[in-house]
C-alpha cells in the first residue's frame, strides 16, 4: 500500500521464531528417541498425517462450516441488538434507568451459567446455541456502544442543535458515527467472545450436533491426540483470522479519522 | 402575561428575604435529591419486576411445563433448602478456591512475563510473537489437551482457569509500563535512581492503573472459566451444581445456581471497585 506510513513497515524479527522453531525440534527429538510415551506425547509427524486425512475428509468442512455458521449468525444477532440497545442506553436517560440496573445485573452473571437453563428451555440444538453465541456478543458490543454514545461531545451536540436535526439525524448523522471507534471494538470484542462462545457451547453439548468443537471433543473421548491437536490449530487459526479480519474493517472503517492520530 | 410579571417578581422577593432558613433550603436539597434517587431505584427495578411477573404468570397459568420452567415459589424453596443444608455454600467455596489459586498462579506468572516483555527488548522479541498467538486462542479450546495431560482432577481446574488469567494480566502489565512517559524515566535519570528505585519509584505507580485493568479482566475470565469447567467436568463448585441438576432434569437448583453465581460476580465486582478506589486514593496521596 502506498498510502500506508513507512513506520509500520518493521523489518521481519527472527527472533520470534526462535521459540516455536525450538518447541517443535524438541517436541520432534523427544519422540523420535522414544524420550516419553509417544501414546501420550504424539509425534508431529502423527499430527501432519492426521490433519492431511481431515482435510481430505469432507465431514471436517462440515464441522468447521457449521461452527462459523452458528458463530456468525448469532454474532450478528447480538451485535444488532447489542448496538439498538448500547444506543438506547447512551443516548436516552430513561432508558439508562429502566434498563441499565438489569442489564449491569445480569452481566454478572458468568456467560456459560446461561447455558444449562437455556438448553432446558429451547433445547440443545442449533437455536439454543445460536442464542447462547449472540448472548456473548451482545454485552461487550452493549458495553462499546455505551462508551461511544457517552463521549459525544457537547460541542457537537450543539452544532446540531443549532442546524435543528431530527432524531434521526442525530442518531445516523451524529452519535452513530462518533461513536463507532467504540462500536467497532465492542464488535471486535464480541466476536472474540462469539468464537469462545461457539466452542464452548460444542464442548458442553457436545453430543448434538455437529462442528469443529464436537470434533475436538470427540477426539478428547477416543484418545486421539492427533486429532485433538490439529482441531485445536484449527481453532486458533479461524480465531486468529477473525481478528485479523476485524483489525483489518476497523482500519479501513476508521480511516476517516485518519489525520487526527 | 401573568408569567412576565411573575418573573420582574422572582428577583426582588430573593433579594428581600435574604438567607434566612439555610436549614430549610438544606433539608430541600436532601429532600429533592432522595426523590431523585428514589424515582431512580423505582426506574431500575420495573424491568425485573415484570420479568418476574411474567416468569410467576407463565408458572401459573402452566405456559411451560414446571419441569422446564418451575414456579418461582418452588425456587424460593429450594434457595432456603440448599442455604440450610449449607450445601451451596460449600460449592461456592469450592469454584471460589479455585479461582484464587489459579489468579495467584496465572496471576504471578502473567506479572512475570508481562515484567519481562516490558522490561528487556529482546525478551520481547524472543516471547512476544509466540504470546500473541497462543493468546488468541479461545483458552477453552486448551481444555481438550489439558485433559489428556493432567486429567479431570483439580490440576486440570487450576490450569484451565490459570491460563486463562495469563493473558489479560501479561498483556495489560507490558502495556501499562510500556506506556510509562518517557520524561518520567528522565526525571529517574537526572535523580540517578538505581534499578530498584526505577521500578519502585516510577514504573509500579505509573503502570497501577494497568496492572489494575490486568487484575480485573483476569479475575473475570477467571469466573468465567471455572463456571466452564466445572460444568464440563468436576464434582464440585456452582458450575457442578448446575450442570448436575441440569442433568437430573432439577431446573429449580440451576436458576439457584445462577443466581448465586450472579450474586458472586456481583461480589467479585463490588470488591474490585473498593480496591480501585483504594488504589486511586493511595495515588492521590502520593502526588
Amino acid at each position: 500500500m502506498s498510502d500506508t506510513p513507512k513506520v509500520n513497515k518493521a523489518p521481519f524479527d527472527w527472533r520470534g521464531l526462535v521459540l516455536p522453531v525450538a518447541f517443535i525440534v524438541i517436541w520432534y527429538a523427544v519422540t523420535a528417541l522414544h524420550l516419553v510415551n509417544t501414546k501420550l506425547i504424539v509425534p508431529p509427524g502423527g499430527v501432519l498425517t492426521t490433519a492431511w486425512a481431515e482435510l481430505a475428509n469432507g465431514s471436517f468442512y462440515l464441522g468447521i462450516a457449521l461452527s462459523l455458521w452458528r458463530d456468525l449468525a448469532g454474532f450478528t444477532l447480538g451485535a444488532l441488538a447489542g448496538v439498538a440497545v448500547g444506543t438506547l442506553i447512551g443516548a436516552s436517560r430513561l432508558a439508562d434507568k429502566l434498563i441499565g440496573p438489569t442489564f449491569h445485573t445480569a452481566r454478572q452473571i458468568s456467560l456459560f451459567a446461561w447455558l444449562p437453563l437455556l438448553s432446558a428451555l429451547v433445547g440443545t440444538g442449533d437455536l439454543s446455541k445460536i442464542i447462547f453465541i449472540a448472548f456473548s456478543a451482545f454485552y461487550p458490543v452493549v458495553l462499546g456502544t455505551l462508551d461511544g454514545v457517552r463521549s459525544t461531545t457537547k460541542a457537537h451536540a450543539e452544532v446540531a442543535q443549532v442546524y435543528g436535526f431530527t432524531r434521526t439525524q442525530l442518531l445516523f448523522k451524529l452519535i452513530l458515527p462518533s461513536a463507532s471507534p467504540q462500536i467497532l471494538s465492542g464488535l471486535r470484542l464480541g466476536l472474540i467472545y462469539a468464537w469462545l462462545a461457539t466452542i464452548g457451547a460444542e464442548y458442553l453439548l457436545v453430543n448434538d450436533g455437529q462442528g469443529i468443537g464436537n470434533i475436538v471433543f470427540k477426539g478428547r473421548m477416543a484418545f486421539n491426540i492427533e486429532l485433538i491437536i490439529f482441531g485445536l490449530l484449527a481453532i486458533g487459526l479461524v480465531g486468529n483470522a477473525f481478528n485479523r479480519l476485524a483489525e483489518l474493517a476497523e482500519r479501513r472503517l476508521l480511516r476517516w479519522r485518519a489525520p487526527a492520530r | 402575561m401573568s408569567a412576565s410579571t411573575d418573573d420582574l417578581h422572582v428577583f426582588p422577593r430573593t433579594v428581600e428575604r435574604p438567607i434566612a432558613p439555610v436549614w430549610h433550603r438544606h433539608a430541600r436539597d436532601a429532600v429533592q435529591q432522595g426523590l431523585i434517587a428514589a424515582l431512580t431505584i423505582v426506574l431500575g427495578l420495573i424491568l425485573p419486576a415484570a420479568l418476574f411477573a411474567l416468569w410467576w404468570t407463565a408458572a401459573e397459568r402452566h405456559w411451560i411445563a414446571e419441569q422446564i420452567l418451575p414456579p418461582p415459589a418452588f425456587v424460593w424453596d429450594s434457595i432456603k433448602y440448599v442455604l440450610e443444608t449449607g450445601e451451596l455454600l460449600d460449592h461456592i467455596k469450592f469454584s471460589a478456591s479455585r479461582v484464587a489459586w489459579s489468579l495467584l498462579i496465572g496471576g504471578s506468572a502473567g506479572l512475570i512475563l508481562g515484567f519481562g516483555m516490558a522490561l528487556s527488548r529482546s525478551f520481547k522479541a524472543y516471547v512476544f510473537p509466540t504470546f500473541d498467538v497462543l493468546a488468541q486462542l479461545p483458552v477453552l479450546g486448551w481444555i481438550p489437551l489439558l485433559i489428556i495431560f493432567v486429567g479431570i482432577e483439580e490440576p486440570l481446574k487450576i490450569t484451565a482457569v490459570s491460563i486463562a488469567v495469563v493473558v489479560p494480566v501479561a498483556l495489560s502489565t507490558l502495556h501499562g509500563i510500556a506506556n510509562i512517559p518517557q520524561s518520567l524515566l528522565e526525571v529517574g535519570r537526572v535523580y540517578q535512581f538505581d534499578a530498584f528505585q526505577v521500578i519502585h519509584r516510577i514504573v509500579l505507580p505509573a503502570a497501577a492503573p494497568s496492572l489494575f485493568t490486568g487484575l480485573r479482566q483476569g479475575v473475570m475470565q477467571a469466573w468465567l472459566s471455572v463456571i466452564f469447567v466445572e460444568l464440563l467436568s468436576s464434582s464440585e463448585g456452582l458450575g457442578f451444581l448446575m450442570a448436575y441438576s441440569r442433568s437430573l432434569g432439577q431446573i429449580d437448583m440451576v436458576i439457584v445456581a445462577m443466581l448465586a453465581i450472579g450474586v458472586v460476580g456481583i461480589l467479585i465486582e463490588l470488591t474490585l471497585r473498593l480496591i480501585e478506589s483504594r488504589l486511586q486514593g493511595w495515588r492521590r496521596s502520593a502526588f
